[in-house]
């Protein structure tokens, strides 16, 4: 986000001023605690031991610090009938969230280049058309896929869910793309044109690689979308093939035994791991993809 | 009455990078002052220190007699109009004119009277309701300016105005300005990149280049006693010929030689004048600079003293209306001669052209500044 | 691919004139059958009288006649609008205020802007299991508080049946209100720098020009950021599932965990179609007449 540059402007200076500056940054920090407690909070929790947890509060820092709590969590806690941990279904997210999130913007891809680049008569309304498919409430369509996915031998499984969000991942990263490519000078296209390269010729050769932060973006978005997806998973998937964030609220919300707190809260962290990795490490891009997915291009 | 700015020693810093390094200014009261230079030379950044609305490294500012360093925009009695003219695109157009007066609390009578007043003076008496959005850039323009002199302060500041309007109607609005000025009678400073601009607006000229002022004096003598070769190239257009010679003798009188490209050197001979404020011994590296419309036909002008002819072959001709620039080889350089439609000849041909040697002027090649000037340094 | 010279070669013309639509066809395909087709199975589903097996003889409306006389959608109708009012406003709230006070030159603006927005980068399963810890009512902040010294400190909103619903509210708001303010940050941000200075220079302080001139400005980001909110709070089922699993009872039922429950869990597919269909019907009036006049600013 480009920063301010107007902040030279001349203030009056006096003791007012100096007094609501620090207001300002009391109420900045605040808000950093207001968001920051409930990580610090995760995150000592799950280096507890159960017995420090009934007697201390949530913000009493561990004592004895164990990973105990983390080590079960990716290996032995049960989720469900089976004891093996998140370890599996972190797998099979990575397993369906890469597929998923690779097509999907490959499409996008190609799709918003053919309707910004290559107008054709109706391009406008087939873009409205598929664009209201990022905004419908997926209830909508549960049913039918779930039936759709039987029928294709596909139910319950993690190419089923590949294809789920293939599918419904498309219209986002056509819009990512469209927004992205009426950006882009259709001159450069022309010329390209008239030297004679056709559709594919300028899209591998001047579009793609023009278009590397619009990919970024994208794939920052569909990852995040797709490994944190809850629903599709737990409609669609059972048991062995749940995605990881099925997992974790089936080993926090499991009725039967004694409540590990600090396991629970390991496993939120593991499962929040890699796309908190990828905020962290691009979260310009991140941002960037928010705004898009505003519809403002 | 106006007041005047004077800038002492004015320093302003950007992190690391130094955009103005070192100006003293003294602007009277009442005085059009034009800030010119090229792009980066820090002229609009003097013109927000004198806002108020970038804070000066160091250095003081005054404005009337009052040190402003510290003064906030709002209290300095300034008003300004922006190069993307910046009016509020929410706000209607009388709004945007009155929203000044009614942040200071001007009462509603006086408002309306101001805004009357203003808006017929700029013909936008029709547009008050309309929203910014529904304006065109000439419209705007006009606004933006209403919105300035509405407030009736003491100083006006301009960054810019008039380089987003269409050529003709740039030239109307810097006559308005020109008018309008002369009308109020108030102080400007008025940022532009744009020499003629410069030229046909201000009472006095300031040049700036790389966060200093090189010359800052009325526009015919930054015309006509350039104090360095930046001010000669950047002021006129075509750009003054600049050619690089050595001060030589032809006979007993003192001389400019340029060189051919193997060619025996043309020796330019020196007015006495001018000669005679030389200290410089002969072989001295100088550039001798021309202005094209020193350079014309030979004989078509009535004889003068310090006459000089010589002859090139012509390489382009041209034609720009009400003169024809001819484009010829001399030296190492290219120059252009601004000669009448109807002695120009065809490209390729021979050609005499006579100089006109009493508007020559002189430079060190070493240092760039003017030799021999009738009036002193900076 | 063919590549067709200046001869007239004309297939290879006629191939090349229309690769485009060759291209986005079956895109477009994929759309109308996974998108529309389905709407129009669940739709059509909410007209008949399917239970656990979907049956297709038109039933007319007697499924919506269940659904509207099913007490628990009227919970699930009364929480969403309860949630999404607050979780909209304060949301809103807080992205405006932390947007604004984030813009006047703040040193470290890009630490605490990344520290504001991380919570959207979690999934709500984790924001929901974290929250469910905190608000704890044995050993969460009510234990915190007690050792803090206020002995009778009460804080069961998670299992109480008229207050679970605010926990929601909390969790959310927490998670998606640094959305909002990167939203109005980047808004903010785009108001022309010489608009601001020309308010300085008309003597406008902070406060005037915020609500003078700058939030004015901003009046389709106000509308979009409301809109998102509003779809993602319709939309909500991660959160109620992994915060309160709707209960205690059915209390934070939301439409969207109803029309799951009722879907597979209850098998009652026709009144979960029927649900999902006015989940969209009312998404489709928000979004729509959003989306078409995004779509005529921005298109050519």
């Amino acid at each position: 986000m480009r920063a301010r540059r107007i902040s030279g402007i001349v203030r009056p200076r006096g003791w007012t001023t100096t007094a609501l500056r620090g207001l300002l940054f009391a109420v900045l920090g605040l808000f950093c605690l207001y968001y920051l407690v409930p990580l610090i909070v995760m995150v000592s929790t799950s280096l507890k031991s159960l017995d420090e947890i009934r007697e201390g509060t949530l913000l009493s820092l561990p004592q004895s610090v164990t990973v105990d709590a983390w080590v079960k969590a990716w290996d032995a806690a049960c989720v469900g009938v089976r004891c093996d941990g998140l370890k599996p279904f972190m797998w099979n997210s990575i397993a369906m969230a890469v597929p998923a999130v690779l097509l999907s913007t490959a499409l996008g891809a190609v799709n918003g280049y053919a309707l910004t680049k290559w107008r054709f008569p109706g391009a406008d309304w087939i873009f409205a058309l598929m664009l209201f498919g990022a905004f419908i409430p997926f209830q909508v369509i549960l049913l039918p896929m779930a039936r759709t996915l039987g029928l294709l031998g596909l139910a319950g499984t993690v190419p089923g869910l590949i294809l789920v969000h293939t599918v419904y991942g498309l219209a986002f990263t056509t819009l990512f793309f469209r927004n992205f490519f009426i950006g882009v000078s259709d001159g450069i296209l022309q010329a390209a044109r008239i030297d004679g390269a056709g559709f594919f010729r300028i899209f591998a050769g001047i579009v793609l690689p023009m278009s590397v932060p619009a990919i970024v973006v994208t794939v920052i978005w569909q990852f995040t979308q797709i490994w944190n997806d809850f629903l599709f998973g737990v409609a669609f998937t059972v048991g062995d093939s749940n995605p990881v964030t099925v997992a974790l609220n089936n080993v926090v919300n499991t009725s039967t035994g004694v409540k590990e707190y600090n396991v629970d809260m390991a496993a939120a962290i593991l499962a929040g791991l890699p796309t908190m990795l990828v905020y962290v490490v691009a979260g310009a891009w991140f941002v960037r993809g928010l705004s898009a997915g505003a519809v403002k291009g | 009455m106006a007041s005047g700015i004077t800038l002492s020693g004015v320093f302003k810093r950007f992190g690391a990078t130094e955009v103005i390094k070192g100006i003293d200014l003294a602007i009277e009261p009442g005085e059009f002052v034009v800030l010119v230079g090229p792009s980066g030379c820090g002229k609009s950044t003097l013109l927000n220190l004198v806002a108020g609305l970038e804070t000066l490294t160091s250095g003081d500012i005054r404005i009337g007699a009052q040190v402003v360093n510290d003064v906030p925009p709002r209290d300095r009695d300034i008003a300004m109009v922006f190069q993307s003219y910046a009016l509020y695109p929410t706000k209607s157009v009388r709004q945007n004119i009155t929203f000044g007066m009614q942040t200071r609390h001007v009462p509603r009578d006086r408002q309306e009277a101001a805004l009357d007043e203003f808006s017929r003076l700029l013909q936008i008496d029709g547009l008050l309701d309309r929203k910014p959005g529904q304006l065109s850039g000439g419209q705007r323009q006009r606004v933006a300016m209403g919105r300035a002199l509405v407030r009736q302060p003491e100083v006006f500041l301009f960054d810019e105005p008039l380089s987003n309007l269409d050529a003709k109607l740039r030239i109307e609005m810097r006559t308005e300005i020109k008018k309008l000025h002369q009308r109020l009678g108030k102080t400007v400073v008025y940022v532009t990149h744009d020499q003629i601009e410069a030229m046909t607006l201000a009472s006095r000229i300031a040049v700036m280049d790389n966060g200093h002022i090189r010359q800052f004096a009325q526009p015919h003598e930054i015309y006509e006693d350039p104090v360095d070769l930046f001010v000669a190239g950047f002021m006129g257009s075509p750009p003054m010929n600049m050619l690089p010679g050595k001060l030589a003798r032809d006979g007993t009188a003192r001389a400019v030689a340029v060189e051919g490209n193997g060619a025996p050197p043309i020796l330019f001979p020196l007015p006495g004048r001018l000669a005679a404020r030389l200290d410089e011994p002969d072989g001295h590296e100088v550039v001798l600079g021309l202005r094209p419309e020193a350079i014309f036909a030979a004989g078509t002008e009535l004889p003068g003293p310090d006459r000089f002819v010589f002859e090139r072959t012509v390489g382009v001709v041209e034609p720009t209306g009400p003169d024809t620039m001819l484009v010829f080889a001399i030296g190492p350089v290219e120059a252009i001669a601004r000669v009448r439609p109807g002695d120009a000849p065809d490209p390729g041909t021979a050609f005499s052209f006579e100089v006109d040697m009493t508007k020559a002027k002189l430079f060190d090649a070493a240092s760039g500044l003017a030799l021999g000037a009738r009036t002193g340094g900076r | 691919m063919p590549v067709s010279s200046s001869s007239g070669f004309r297939p290879g013309q006629w191939l090349e004139r229309r690769i485009p639509v060759l291209v986005v066809s079956p895109l477009f395909a994929l759309s109308l059958f996974f998108v529309y087709g389905f709407i129009l199975w669940t739709a059509y589903i909410s007209f008949t009288r399917s239970g656990v097996m979907p049956v297709y003889d038109f039933d007319g409306l007697a499924q919506y006649e269940r659904l509207w006389s099913t007490p628990r959608w009227y919970v699930a109708i009364r929480n969403l609008f309860v949630f999404s009012g607050l979780f909209i406003a304060i949301s809103m709230a807080i992205g405006i205020l932390l947007a604004i006070l984030l813009d006047q030159r703040v040193r470290g603006e890009g630490l605490i802007r990344t520290i504001y927005l991380y919570p959207m980068a979690l999934s709500f399963i984790v924001t929901g299991t974290v929250w469910k810890w905190i608000l704890n009512p044995g050993l969460g902040i009510e234990r915190l508080m007690r050792e803090a010294g206020f002995e009778s400190f009460r804080f069961d909103w998670l299992i109480d049946g008229d207050r679970a619903i605010y926990t929601l509210v909390i969790a959310g708001v927490w998670q998606s209100s640094g959305y909002a303010m990167a939203l109005f940050l980047a808004g903010l941000r785009s108001v022309d720098d010489e608009v601001l200075k020309a308010a300085a220079i008309d003597g406008a302080g902070p406060w005037r020009t915020y609500t003078g001139i700058v939030l004015p400005i901003l009046r389709p980001v106000f509308l979009s950021t409301v809109i998102i909110l509003a779809h993602l709070a319709i939309k909500s089922f991660d959160l109620v599932v992994a915060l309160t699993g709707g209960g205690p009872g059915y209390a934070t039922d939301m439409p969207a965990t109803f029309m799951y429950a009722f879907a597979f869990q209850r098998s009652e597919l026709g009144v979960a179609a029927a649900s999902a269909t006015m989940m969209l019907a009312t998404i489709v009036a928000i979004i729509v007449p959003y989306l078409y006049s995004e779509l005529r600013q921005t298109g050519r």
